[in-house]
């Protein structure tokens, strides 16, 4: 999705502002933001009780983290139902914020600078050319990139996992086909884990490449206008 | 000078979250009974929407029993009668028929036996049989009054008790048993009867039972009193 085909890095005229993100995607953004951290820190609270994943007696799944307790410092709740009614509750602005972006996306046609499809591949692999010096002149760019489109696209599908694998530990007999589908009650309590790991190693390279690439783009999720380097990207 | 505005502000975003999570904090005096009133719409949501009164948890062959099945009580020592054969059963409440059942009375009553996966709020997982009376059984011996909505499980270790709603407890594979993996309920597992069904976590289903209480009132229970979800289904 190329919507202007403008040349990408020519500096932009220091005062040009463009209006970026509508207020539904900034409020879910930071929303999902900290409604994450809270569910990783309970969740980690939750690990504690029973701190590896597999049947009594294993086998267990590969765990760097069997039988060990993450610090107080990282973990939400206090005690095992402390951890567990965080989460649960949690669970509601995780869930209807998701729904309420994916509306918004659906509804104002911005799915389509969003998800990667298999015609991204291409620009994808042009993208990450000119990110390995292969390439001298930036490609050509929709709202976002080939490869931008990957990361969200790939993290909003994890997230979609995250909750679905959490109903599945949540009620592995009422939604036993859930839970049958994420490979039983063990895999999906290790799936979820996964999660974990996943958000937080999305979430430093994402804030990495935030403050080493785009400093302003900070600024555009939070007051919606964008004014720095790459104002074509709209 | 924005761009560190903004730094500064995500900043005390993430600060405040981790903040939250520093020290295990349960929510405090101010958000522990916002958490405990979501729980009691997870519930409702759970009851209402997620369980179904006739789903059937899955059964497994016996040869997939877990060596060990862990338990517990609350008692300083297991609680063990003095005097079995003076055990009995009382079942009152809102009834027509009070009753009063002894082992024997139990076992003459038409049995069902399954082999399910027991799900431990823990996050731990065992499969075992178990032999017994449907509740619904019981409720339709002692004739329960239209304003029945409710049961309560009391036991004769240190008042450890469980509140049920009426919908799980007449569930056909929610039982009283006094069996487990073809031998009588040992004293570890709450003998000589205890409380048993695949759709409800491990601390709903009381040990050691004393009585069964059909209320109009929702009745707390030993851990659903410290904050432990009050429904408590899988």
């Amino acid at each position: 999705m190329s919507a202007s085909p403008a040349p990408a890095v020519t500096p932009a005229p220091a005062a040009r502002q463009v209006r970026r993100h509508h207020w539904i995607v900034r409020l879910t953004h930071w929303l999902t933001f900290v409604v994450v951290l809270g569910m990783i820190a309970s969740g980690l609270q939750i690990y504690a009780a029973y701190a590896k994943f597999g049947e009594r007696n294993g086998p267990y799944y590969v765990n760097p983290f069997q039988e060990r307790a993450f610090p107080d410092a990282v973990r939400l709740g206090g005690w095992l139902a402390g951890g567990l009614n965080w989460h649960f509750a949690l669970a509601w602005p995780l869930v209807f914020g998701g729904l309420l972006y994916l509306a918004y996306l659906v509804a104002s046609g911005e799915w389509r600078s969003l998800l990667f499809r298999p015609r991204d591949l291409r620009g994808a692999i042009e993208m990450q050319k000119y990110y390995l010096r292969l390439r001298k002149d930036h490609p050509p760019q929709g709202k976002h990139n080939p490869l931008q489109k990957l990361a969200y696209t790939f993290i909003v599908g994890v997230g979609a996992l995250a909750v679905l694998s959490g109903f599945a530990v949540y009620k592995p007999t009422q939604l036993s086909w859930l839970t049958w589908l994420f490979g039983g009650f063990q895999a999906a309590r290790y799936w979820h884990f996964w999660g974990v790991w996943i958000f937080t190693g999305f979430l430093i390279v994402h804030v990495v490449l935030v403050f080493v690439v785009d400093p302003a783009s900070l600024r555009a999720m939070i007051s919606g206008w964008y004014r720095g380097r790459f104002p074509s990207h709209d | 000078m924005t761009d560190r505005r903004d730094f500064l502000r995500l900043m005390a975003g993430a600060g405040t979250a981790s903040l939250l999570a520093a020290c295990g904090w349960d929510g405090g005096n101010a958000v522990r009974p916002a958490l405990l009133d979501v729980s009691r719409i997870n519930d409702w949501v759970g009851e209402k929407i997620l369980f179904s009164p006739r789903r059937l948890a899955r059964e497994y062959p016996i040869s997939e029993r877990t060596a060990h099945l862990p338990s517990y009580f609350v008692s300083r020592e297991m609680p063990i009668l003095t005097n079995p054969s003076a055990w009995r059963l009382q079942v009152g409440g809102l009834v027509r028929k009070p009753l009063s059942l002894s082992v024997a009375d139990l076992q003459a009553m038409p049995s069902t036996t399954y082999t399910v996966k027991h799900h431990c709020v823990e996050g731990w997982s065992a499969i075992a049989t178990w032999h017994g009376v449907p509740v619904s059984a019981i409720a339709e011996r002692c004739e329960l009054l239209p304003q029945a909505r409710y049961v309560r499980f009391d036991s004769f270790d240190s008042g450890y008790s469980n509140g049920w709603d009426m919908a799980s407890a007449m569930h056909p594979q929610t039982m009283l048993a006094y069996g487990m993996n073809d031998n009588p309920l040992p004293p570890t597992h709450g003998a000589p009867l205890r409380l048993y069904s695949p759709t409800k976590l491990g601390y709903k289903m009381t040990k050691y039972l004393v009585s069964v209480t059909f209320t109009a009132e929702r009745p707390g229970g030993y851990w659903e009193d410290q904050g432990y979800p009050w429904f408590g289904g899988v």
